[in-house]
């Protein structure tokens, strides 16, 4: 089982030809994910890693058909290529690019509720299912598959988290990145309710930062939520109105502070961390 | 990149979208001719990047060119919230019969834009009760329609035979395609001021998405970095300066801050924030190293989770810095992830163990960093030891 992506993905990398590309090409495959083509506009016929290359998704899309897409495009090309993607017939997609401009995010946005695409990102390092299926840019060692689901804002976070807790024994059913620009396709509600209804996720761990009121509109959710949930929050040392490199992490007129989100978070019954390695003790209490 | 009133109020007139008569001046005898152009009671505001300026008394009225002078020589003395004021915006006293306040940006949680109106502007936005705050998304391929904007003229107790509603209209239609057109995060006008039979926006306050400034070019460019910050993004790196003592560098935003706390949380304090991003060469690695230092810091902690990051290039920039420049302050590094292997091999040629957990590296951090500066020549020995005895905790990897 798992979340939105399993051993049977079908997977194209858009932009494969590219420095980035070639290299988590690589990675994933050998992650065993099934990456069944690439796509670089005029280096079609080409091969990357032994995976045929197609000059357009809908090219490769009629030599066998894939569920998801992953784009590694520089910025200003994102749209166009997610737009692409859609019209193709793919119904996951992974914009792992970051610096993609706020309105072209939300244009993506609504043109994916419209066909029914889900949207992972943009700038996010993708998602995985330990021991089935990686869509990313993670190292794949840190993974072990087992049952607690995580789900997160900020990159290099989750792979600490995912570390700690693998060091610890805990494994993983799927481990989701949400990106960590403003507007992005999926939201921490989006996947707590596929982890809540996932029958190999035992518990849910949120890793979320300050900045914004993503946390506090989870928090609501989680109340209705069976399945315990752990959070760990980043920021606490953080001085307000400084941006900490998230576009949205900076707390803003007193808004978005760790103090307010831990708040609702612990009135929602989440037990939360405020620093990475006390996530798995806390998950170990709540298993 | 946010801009101020007076660029917005350029952008707003380009649209056609009615600001009143000024212009923006830099010394007293500019600001008395524009009074004197203007001819009649004047505003002289501050322009500062920074809310609340009316408060601080960064705004002023005066009655002719002379006390226009008077009050601008006051004003370009002051500091609003550490800002120097050094422009000063010199407009038509406007006639005010009511204040509203109308804004538009993006709802990230909605991924929606929205536009947000009040009948009771004039004052801080977050000050308005919740009760007279209408909120209407906008979907995108819809864009502003009238039906939108007359609705909410509506609700903000307009009547559509008050000269103002289709004023108010048509207003409503030019701030969103400001919006679209220059990539706006926000486009605010409080107050929105009915004058007379005129609506008139008597302040701007528009903040461009800094990722689509490339598709912008007619705009004016907005620092507001500090020069060492301004270093830093022209590298593709994140940093923002603060006041403790330990150098901090780390690759993703959230472990940078997650590093800070627990730095923090061991007694230590972060001089810095520093993302390295997702790739940083060499070069990168470098400055990112120089900015650091230029802080002075006591000890230097580097937390680097390879992923699309890779640990052998960072250790590589770090050996070759090491190598040309020196090291004249401990260095800690945590260095786990992608081609972890490669990387710990060229670091251990340069004499450094790498950590396996950020804890540790950060607990050695806090405590090279609290150390008495005296026994700094010995520092680096004695770290070598102390690491070699951690670095068998790799095995457990």
């Amino acid at each position: 089982m798992a979340v939105i992506i399993n051993d049977k993905t079908k997977i194209l990398v858009q932009g494969m030809t590219g420095n980035q590309g070639q290299f988590h090409t690589g990675q994933m495959l050998a992650y065993g994910s099934k990456i069944i083509g690439g796509i670089s506009p005029g280096k079609g016929g080409q091969s990357v890693q032994g995976v045929p290359v197609y000059d357009s998704l809908e090219q490769a899309m009629q030599a066998e058909p894939a569920d998801a897409s992953v784009i590694f495009i520089p910025a200003r090309f994102v749209k166009e290529s997610a737009l692409e993607a859609m019209e193709a017939g793919i119904k996951t997609l992974v914009i792992i690019t970051e610096h993609v401009p706020l309105h072209d995010a939300l244009d993506l946005m609504a043109y994916a509720e419209k066909k029914g695409v889900q949207i992972v990102g943009p700038n996010t390092y993708g998602l995985i299912s330990p021991g089935q299926c990686k869509i990313g840019i993670m190292p794949n060692r840190i993974f072990l598959p087992g049952s607690v689901g995580i789900v997160a804002r900020s990159g290099t976070l989750s792979y600490e988290i995912v570390f700690q807790l693998t060091q610890a024994g805990i494994g993983q059913s799927s481990v989701v990145g949400l990106g960590g620009d403003r507007v992005v396709g999926l939201s921490f509600i989006d996947v707590l309710q596929k982890f809540e209804a996932d029958p190999e996720t035992e518990a849910v761990v949120l890793v979320g930062e300050i900045g914004g009121n993503a946390e506090e509109e989870a928090a609501q959710y989680i109340k209705s939520m069976k399945k315990p949930v752990v959070a760990f929050l980043a920021g606490k040392s953080a001085p307000p109105g400084k941006r900490m490199g998230h576009a949205g992490a900076i707390i803003e007129r007193g808004k978005g502070t760790f103090a307010s989100k831990a708040e609702a978070l612990t009135a929602a019954g989440v037990k939360v961390a405020s620093l990475p390695w006390e996530v798995s003790d806390l998950i170990k209490a709540a298993l | 990149m946010k801009m101020f009133e007076y660029m917005g109020k350029e952008v707003f007139a380009q649209f056609g979208l009615p600001v009143p008569k000024g212009r923006m001046v830099k010394s007293p005898d500019e600001a008395a001719q524009v009074a004197a152009e203007i001819g009649g009671p004047v505003v002289i505001k501050s322009q500062v990047l920074s809310g609340k300026r009316g408060k601080a008394g960064g705004i002023k009225f005066a009655d002719n060119p002379e006390g226009a002078k008077a009050a601008a020589e006051e004003l370009l003395g002051m500091t609003i919230q550490g800002l120097p004021v050094e422009i000063l915006l010199v407009e038509e006293k406007l006639l005010i019969d009511k204040e509203l306040y109308l804004s538009i940006t993006i709802d990230g949680a909605a991924k929606k834009p929205v536009l947000i109106a009040s009948a009771h502007g004039g004052m801080e936005i977050e000050e308005v009760a919740e009760e007279y705050m209408i909120k209407k998304h906008i979907e995108v391929e819809l864009g502003m329609q009238d039906f939108i904007a007359r609705d909410v003229v509506r609700r903000m107790g307009i009547s559509f035979n008050s000269p103002h509603s289709q004023a108010l209209v048509k207003l409503m239609n030019t701030l969103y395609k400001i919006f679209t057109e220059k990539d706006a995060e926000l486009v605010e006008i409080n107050p929105l001021v009915l004058s007379g039979d005129k609506v008139i926006a008597a302040d701007a306050k528009v903040t461009i998405d800094d990722e689509a400034l490339y598709r912008q070019p007619d705009l004016p460019r907005v620092e507001e970095r500090t020069a060492t910050e301004k270093a830093a993004h022209d590298l593709g790196l994140a940093f923002v300066e603060l006041d403790g003592d330990i150098g901090v560098m780390a690759n993703g935003a959230g472990i940078t801050m997650g590093t800070l706390d627990t730095l923090t949380y061991y007694g230590g304090k972060p001089a810095n924030f520093l993302d390295a991003g997702g790739g940083t060469g060499e070069e990168g690695t470098a400055k990112a190293l120089e900015l650091i230092l230029a802080r002075k810091p006591k000890s230097i902690i580097i937390n680097i989770f390879g992923g699309i990051t890779r640990c052998d290039d960072v250790a590589r920039a770090f050996a070759s810095v090491k190598k040309k420049m020196g090291m004249p302050v401990p260095v800690v590094i945590r260095l786990v992830g992608t081609n972890q292997e490669a990387g710990r091999a060229i670091l251990k040629e340069v004499g450094i163990e790498a950590y396996d957990f950020m804890q540790d590296a950060a607990k050695k951090a806090v405590e090279l960093a609290n150390q008495k500066s005296e026994v700094g020549g010995q520092r680096s020995e004695g770290r070598g030891r102390k690491a070699e005895a951690r670095g068998q905790r790799s095995e457990r990897f």
